[in-house]
């Protein structure tokens, strides 16, 4: 059995669909990078996988039983933005999942119980290299020292899955790089289940084990919703060669100027 | 020369382009008093600043023949507590009701639209209803500051609890937060300085509720004592208690903005980034 099995996945918003008849599966530890255009539905598809979003028709399976209807511990997720909790500091936020798990009613841990969950936090804050700034609040962080800490936060929980919604998307070259070696290095680890969107295909081909494509196989220039985005190409990193990154440049830069002549003959 | 629009003052400059204004009203006032006495020295209307001086002196610094208590303070102290205690019981009602609202779709769809009707009543138009219920006494005051402001103080937090980033509160169950977790972790500490904001600036709202009612039936407070001794045309007491009153004021909003900044440094260095 696989690890995450998707058949024929739809999403419909009114009339207009998102996603088309999306079917994959996902083996245990898998580094999914996924790219496409805008509005081609992938964080519609990552929103399902965390349960904000349900599907229309069709299942979305993990470890053989249906992903639940609303967010929980077993899989994190890191957002391009909003991630961390302004009001705490670095530690405090790490610190929240335990105080989460062992404090039902307070939320909130004192005494010795208190110092272990310190202690891993501080240790989860090494992993990211974070422990110099734990007591620092997140407005006093950089946009990638910010990210750091919020991958630090989600694993925190040891979820199944991490869901990453284009985490990088705001950081400047060298700091993403960096960010890059991280998350492989924290994926190698632990060997957790990773899905990234990205908008920068190089990006989606550099991290990972598989890249996803999500775009529009049929297109009707009359009535752009009529028809869903779908994964278009499902190819594992590592054997690609030029011609086809070129290709599926191409394809997505096609469909980006249908977007935009569409929307032009909107106005 | 450089535009005006980027000349900046400096410290020491702002700080007298600041107090200019003040300055300028209070020698106006002394030239027009002073024009007025040198016509007619039994004047009332503005008195001179010797007169002032008397007038606090026998209020506030004499016992008061009649009752033998120094009127200035027992009425301080009389506003203050009916202001205080309605602020306060205004301020916990807006936050639990406000927060439960931001927060649970189920409570919204309930409670909102009655929090909307009821900001709508004109507080002052219920005062009579007010005092037939509940009399004359301490507890008309302070439920007529308590319906004035409360509905602004909830529906205030309630769209800045709706403002968090859904993010946020996704992130939060995705660390196994339970509702109540959501609530207490992540809602409430960031709505907190909202509320002080809202108890700041619904403060000017509720002294003119708590004027409002003194001026109407009381025995004490500073609102009662400048109705009262309007009848006398005396100005020597109004006025003092016009700049005392505002002086409290300020000096409460003062107050909020420096435990706020405190408590919450994260909320008010956000601000500043904005």
């Amino acid at each position: 059995m696989a690890f995450l099995e998707v058949k024929n996945l739809w999403k419909r918003y009114g009339n207009s669909v998102v996603l088309e008849n999306v079917n994959a599966r996902v083996e245990r530890g898998e580094f999914i990078t996924i790219v496409g255009t805008s509005g081609c539905g992938k964080t519609t598809f990552l929103r399902m996988l965390l349960g904000v979003e349900q599907a229309s028709s069709g299942k979305l399976l993990m470890e053989g039983e249906a992903i639940a209807t609303e967010p929980g511990a077993d899989r994190g997720i890191v957002f391009q933005r909003y991630s961390v909790f302004p009001h705490l500091t670095v530690l405090k936020n790490v610190l929240l999942a335990r105080e989460f798990e062992q404090a039902r009613w307070l939320g909130k841990l004192f005494g010795a119980v208190k110092k272990r969950a310190v202690e891993q936090s501080m240790a989860m804050l090494q992993l990211v290299g974070l422990e110099h700034a734990a007591g620092r609040y997140p407005h006093q962080l950089s946009g990638g020292m910010q990210q750091r800490l919020a991958i630090a936060q989600a694993l925190m929980k040891q979820p199944k899955i991490l869901l990453l919604d284009e985490p990088f998307g705001a950081l400047d070259p060298g700091i993403r790089s960096d960010m890059h070696e991280l998350i492989l290095d924290i994926w190698r680890k632990t060997n957790i289940n990773i899905f990234m969107i990205t908008h920068d295909l190089r990006e989606g081909f550099y991290l990972g084990t598989r890249l996803w494509v999500f775009d529009k196989v049929r297109n009707d220039p009359q009535q752009p919703d009529a028809y869903g985005s779908s994964i278009t190409y499902d190819i594992s990193v590592g054997q690609v060669d030029k011609s086809l990154y070129k290709k599926i440049d191409n394809d997505l830069s096609t469909t980006r100027k249908t977007q935009e002549l569409q929307e032009l003959g909107n106005e | 020369m450089k535009r005006i629009i980027n000349i900046k003052p400096t410290r020491l400059g702002g700080y007298a382009l600041g107090l200019l204004p003040f300055i300028v009203l209070l020698l106006i006032y002394l030239w027009a008093s002073d024009a007025r006495l040198a016509i007619n020295p039994t004047d009332k209307l503005m008195p001179s600043f010797a007169s002032f001086g008397e007038a606090i002196q026998r209020i506030a610094l004499q016992p008061s023949a009649r009752s033998g208590e120094y009127l200035f303070w027992t009425d301080t102290a009389a506003s203050l507590q009916r202001l205080f205690i309605g602020v306060l019981i205004s301020a916990l009602l807006g936050l639990i009701i406000g927060v439960l609202n931001g927060s649970i779709p189920l409570a919204r769809a309930h409670l909102s639209p009655i929090s909307t009707v009821v900001s709508l009543i004109p507080p002052m138009a219920v005062l009579p209803i007010l005092f037939i219920i509940f009399g004359l006494g301490e507890v008309s005051k302070v439920m007529l500051i308590v319906i004035g402001i409360t509905p602004f103080i909830l529906r205030d937090l309630q769209s800045k609890a709706l403002e968090l980033p859904l993010e946020q509160t996704i992130k939060a169950q995705t660390l196994g937060a339970n509702s109540w977790q959501v609530i207490i972790r992540v809602i409430l500490p960031q709505v907190m300085p909202r509320l002080l904001e809202a108890v700041r600036l619904s403060l000017g709202a509720a002294w003119l509720f708590l004027i409002a009612a003194e001026a109407i039936a009381a025995q004490e407070g500073l609102g009662y004592r400048i109705f009262l001794v309007r009848r006398y045309l005396s100005m020597d007491i109004i006025l003092p208690y016009v700049a005392w009153i505002t002086l409290l004021a300020f000096t409460t909003d003062w107050s909020l903005r420096r435990i706020s900044m405190f408590f919450f440094p994260w909320f008010h260095s956000e601000e500043g980034s904005r």
